[in-house]
């Protein structure tokens, strides 16, 4: 099972895509290691977010197959 | 204690009418909160003529339960309720409303207030407004 990530706002913009796929690899064990295989040389903007299954995450937490990643800004719902 | 994300434009008042003669313990709740948020047509020394709202579905719905869940769990809440839009607005249109129904104004006040900061703080939506020139995404929130 890959690890799914999403993008989202302004991010997906300046990545030009929604999301990608990374296959099964030890070598991705957190989300900074999910962001170094994505990211494809893309500086990360100092205040994006994340979550893991659709729930706030650090760039230490691990990751596991089948997990669903997204990288975001700031929300500014209301 | 409901919690939706609209596609359409919605009117809150009639919404918060329509709940109330739904509720199921009339004559419990002496106190009801609410906030209603309407899009400016200017934000930061600009004109804005448009608004898009953006989502993480799932992502969305399961946040604002849990920060429902936390109101309930704070305060004496009888009855809450989230509405939010995204897709396309216009300056005018309401983007979100927030309720809370208690036997007494405090709790009521303070479940509504918490219900708003939360969602704000929280759950995932994203603003980009379409100025003159261009269009820019709102990077945070007024206080």
């Amino acid at each position: 099972m890959s690890i799914r990530v999403r993008y989202f706002a302004s991010l997906r913009e300046r990545l030009g895509r929604a999301g990608d796929e990374i296959a099964p690899d030890p070598a991705v064990r957190t989300v900074a290691d999910v962001w170094t295989r994505v990211g494809r040389g893309h500086p990360l903007p100092d205040n994006t977010l994340v979550a893991i299954n659709m729930e706030y995450a650090s760039f230490a937490h691990e990751v596991r197959e089948g997990d669903e990643v997204a990288f975001f800004p700031p929300v500014t719902g209301g | 204690m409901p919690v939706e994300i609209r596609e359409a434009a919605f009117d809150p008042w009639s919404e918060l009418a329509r709940h109330e003669r739904a509720l199921a313990r009339e004559g419990a709740y002496g106190a009801t909160a609410c906030f209603v948020g309407t899009m400016r047509d200017f934000n930061e020394d600009a004109e804005v003529s448009a608004m898009t709202l953006e989502h993480y579905p799932g992502m969305t719905e399961k946040h604002l339960e849990a920060i429902v869940a936390e109101a309930v769990a704070s305060w004496a809440v009888l009855d809450a309720l989230i509405i939010h839009r995204v897709g396309a607005l216009r300056p005018g249109e309401p983007i979100v409303l927030v309720a809370a129904w208690s036997a007494h104004r405090a709790d009521a006040f303070a479940a509504c207030r918490h219900l708003i900061e939360e969602l704000k703080t929280r759950a995932p939506f994203w603003k980009k407004e379409q100025l003159a020139d261009r269009a820019r995404w709102v990077e945070h929130n007024a206080p």
